[in-house]
C-alpha cells in the first residue's frame, strides 16, 4: 500500500471518530482515500474537507474537547497554518493526532520530500512552553502502527501527538500488515464537554488563564507531564552498534538511505552503527549519550540544513565529535554521498 | 537476491504502473518490495520515473542513485539514467523515438520495439506489459503465474477479462526483446 493510504486506513481501524483535513501535495492521498472509503458506513467515523487548514485544526480542537478521537493531516505550509491551533490544544490539554507529510520549505517551497520541519515539530512552532509528542515513521508499516500508538499516547497524556512523515514515506508503496478494526470508543471522559450533568460542576475547556499564578500552575502541570513522557515514551532502533567504532544518527526515510550507506561501509570494513530515533520528542538522550562513550565520532544525516544534529550534540555533550551531512530543498542524499561524508568528516576528520 | 530497478519514460506510457505490477508480482512471490514514484513537477507533462526494488531481504533505502536495471522508454530518460546503471547491470530501452544508442560498454544492453508490437496487437495500452515481458525474459526474477496473480490483485474485477490480453502482451515482449550487448560476468 501507499504510505499515505495505509495511514488513512489505519486511522479508520484505530477507531478514530473524525478526520478533518484539507488537501496538499504530498499528503492529499490521506483525505482522498478517506473520502473514497467513506468510513461513516464502516464505523461511523466522520470525514470532512474543511475550508482551510486552520478550520480543520479548530474542528479537531472542538472534537477533542468532546473527548473524541480526532485527526488531521497536512504538509509543511499547511502545518504552519495549524500551529496556532496546536498551541491552543496543547494548552487546553486535549488529545489529538496530527500528521505532517513534510515537503521542502521555507514558504511554499517545493512538493519534494524533506525533513526541514523537525524544529517546528519538536521545539514548538506554536507559541508558549508546550511540547508535542513526535513520532517519526521510516516505513509504511510504521506509518500504520504509529497512528494507533499516536491515539493511545494522545489520550494517555491528553496531549497532541504529531506523526512526522515525509514525501518519501507518504508516496512510496511497500508491504504492510494492517491491524484489526478497533471499535470506536463511547467513553465519556470527565474532562470532556458533553453538557452539564445535574449535581456535577460544568466542564470548561480553555487555554486562557488571566491570573499569572494560575497560568504558572498550568505550566508546572504541563512540565510535570512532559517529564513523565520523557521517562516513559522514548523509542528508538539501533543497528550494528555492538562493535561500532562510528555512528550514524538519522530519522525517518533518511535513516533508511543511511542504512544503505551503512551496509556499503561495512562491506569496506568500516565498523559503523546507526541509531534511529522513532520518537523525536521525547528524544533518546540516554542511548545517544551511552553510544557517544563508545564511538570515535557521530555523523548525523538529515534532509534539512541541520536540525536534529543540535539535539544529538546536546545528548553527546562533547564526549565525541558530531558532524552533519544533509541535502535540502527537496533533494535526497544518496548512500554514496553519506558514505563519503562519513569517510571525510568523521574518519578522516 | 536483490534487484534494484529504475523505470523511466513519458507520463502516460504506464511507467508508474509497470513498477507497481512488478512489485505486486514480487509480493505474490513472497519477496520484499518497495515502490517509489517521482511525483514532482516532472510528472506534469515531462518524464516520469519510479524505483522498484525486489529483494529476499528487508529493503533499506527506497530511493537510490545506482541501479541493477534501468528500463528507459524515451531519450531524456536514457540521457538521465544510462550512467546510473551499475557496471555489469542491465539497460533496456524502447527503440521507438530514440535518437541515439546507449554509449556504455560495461553493461548489458537490450532493445525492445514494444510500441510497434502494441500497434500490431491493435492495443497500445498493453505497451508497458510488453516491456515487462521483455524484462522478465532477461531477468527472470518473478514467475509469470505470480505476475498474473499480481494483476488480479491490482485490477478491479471489471477488468479481469483483460488479463489474458496482458498475458499475451508479456509473451510477445519475451519473444521480441533483442540483446544488443552482453558483458562477461
Amino acid at each position: 500500500m501507499k504510505g499515505n493510504e495505509a495511514l488513512a486506513e489505519a486511522a479508520i481501524r484505530a477507531g478514530a471518530d473524525a478526520y478533518f483535513g484539507y488537501p496538499i501535495t504530498p499528503q492529499s492521498e490521506v483525505i482522498e482515500y478517506l473520502m473514497r472509503e467513506n468510513p461513516a458506513d464502516r464505523t461511523g467515523m466522520q470525514v470532512l474537507q474543511a475550508e482551510s487548514e486552520i478550520a480543520a485544526i479548530n474542528m479537531v480542537y472542538g472534537a477533542a474537547g468532546c473527548g473524541k478521537r480526532a485527526m488531521t493531516s497536512s504538509s509543511s505550509p499547511g502545518i504552519s497554518l495549524k500551529m496556532e491551533g496546536l498551541s491552543y490544544i496543547a494548552g487546553a490539554e486535549l488529545p489529538c493526532v496530527v500528521v505532517n507529510v513534510v515537503r521542502a520549505g521555507p514558504g511554499l517551497g517545493t512538493i519534494q520530500p524533506s525533513q526541514s520541519d523537525y524544529f517546528q515539530a519538536v521545539k514548538g512552532g506554536g507559541h508558549g512552553d508546550y511540547k508535542l509528542i513526535v513520532l517519526a515513521p521510516a516505513t509504511v508499516q510504521e506509518s500504520v502502527d504509529y497512528v494507533k500508538l499516536a491515539f493511545d499516547l494522545a489520550f494517555k497524556y491528553r496531549n497532541p501527538v504529531m506523526i512526522l512523515s515525509d514525501g518519501i514515506i507518504g508516496q512510496m508503496m511497500e508491504k504492510v500488515e494492517l491491524f484489526e478494526q478497533m471499535p470506536r470508543s463511547n467513553k465519556e471522559y470527565e474532562w470532556a464537554t458533553l453538557g452539564k450533568k445535574p449535581g456535577k460542576n460544568s466542564v470548561i475547556v480553555t487555554s486562557l488563564q488571566l491570573q499569572s499564578e494560575e497560568q504558572e500552575k498550568v505550566n508546572l502541570r504541563l512540565q510535570a507531564k512532559y517529564r513523565e513522557v520523557e521517562k516513559n515514551e522514548v523509542r528508538f532502533e539501533t543497528y550494528g552498534c555492538e562493535d561500532a567504532e562510528y555512528l550514524f544518527a538519522a530519522f525517518g526515510s533518511c535513516a533508511r538511505i543511511t542504512r544503505k550507506a551503512l551496509d556499503m561501509a561495512r562491506a569496506k570494513g568500516i565498523k559503523v552503527g546507526i541509531i534511529r530515533p522513532q520518537t523525536l520528542y521525547p528524544f533518546p538522550v540516554d542511548e545517544i549519550s551511552r553510544l557517544a562513550g563508545q564511538v570515535k565520532g557521530i555523523l548525523t544525516v538529515e534532509m534539512n540544513a541541520g536540525q536534529m544534529v543540535e539535539d544529538v550534540k546536546l545528548a553527546v555533550n562533547g564526549k565525541t565529535p558530531v558532524e552533519f551531512y544533509g541535502r535540502f530543498g527537496g533533494m535526497i542524499p544518496t548512500p554514496d554521498e553519506i558514505l563519503e561524508a562519513l569517510e571525510q568528516k568523521i574518519i578522516g576528520g | 537476491m536483490t534487484e534494484e530497478i529504475i523505470i523511466a519514460g513519458f507520463g502516460g506510457q504506464g511507467v508508474l504502473s509497470m513498477g507497481q505490477i512488478i512489485c505486486y508480482s514480487g509480493v505474490m512471490q513472497g519477496k520484499e518490495v518497495s515502490w517509489m514514484p517521482s511525483y514532482g513537477p516532472e510528472m506534469r507533462g515531462g518524464t516520469a520515473n519510479c524505483t522498484a526494488i525486489i529483494s529476499d531481504e528487508q529493503i533499506s533505502s527506497p530511493v537510490l542513485n545506482r541501479f541493477d536495471t534501468a528500463i528507459v522508454l524515451n531519450q531524456p530518460s536514457m540521457d538521465k539514467f544510462e550512467d546510473a546503471v551499475k557496471p555489469d547491470g542491465l539497460l533496456i530501452y524502447e527503440e521507438n523515438g530514440m535518437t541515439r544508442k546507449p554509449r556504455r560498454k560495461d553493461i548489458n544492453i537490450c532493445s525492445i520495439a514494444a510500441y510497434d508490437e502494441s500497434v500490431k496487437m491493435n492495443n497500445t495500452k498493453v505497451f508497458n506489459m510488453i516491456v515487462i515481458g521483455g524484462f522478465l525474459k532477461v531477468r527472470p526474477i518473478i514467475e509469470l503465474e505470480n505476475v498474473i496473480k499480481g494483476l488480479k490483485k491490482v485490477l478491479p474485477d471489471r477488468y479481469h477479462h483483460l488479463i489474458p490480453l496482458n498475458e499475451e502482451a508479456i509473451h510477445r515482449g519475451m519473444d521480441i526483446i533483442k540483446e544488443e550487448q552482453a558483458v562477461k560476468k
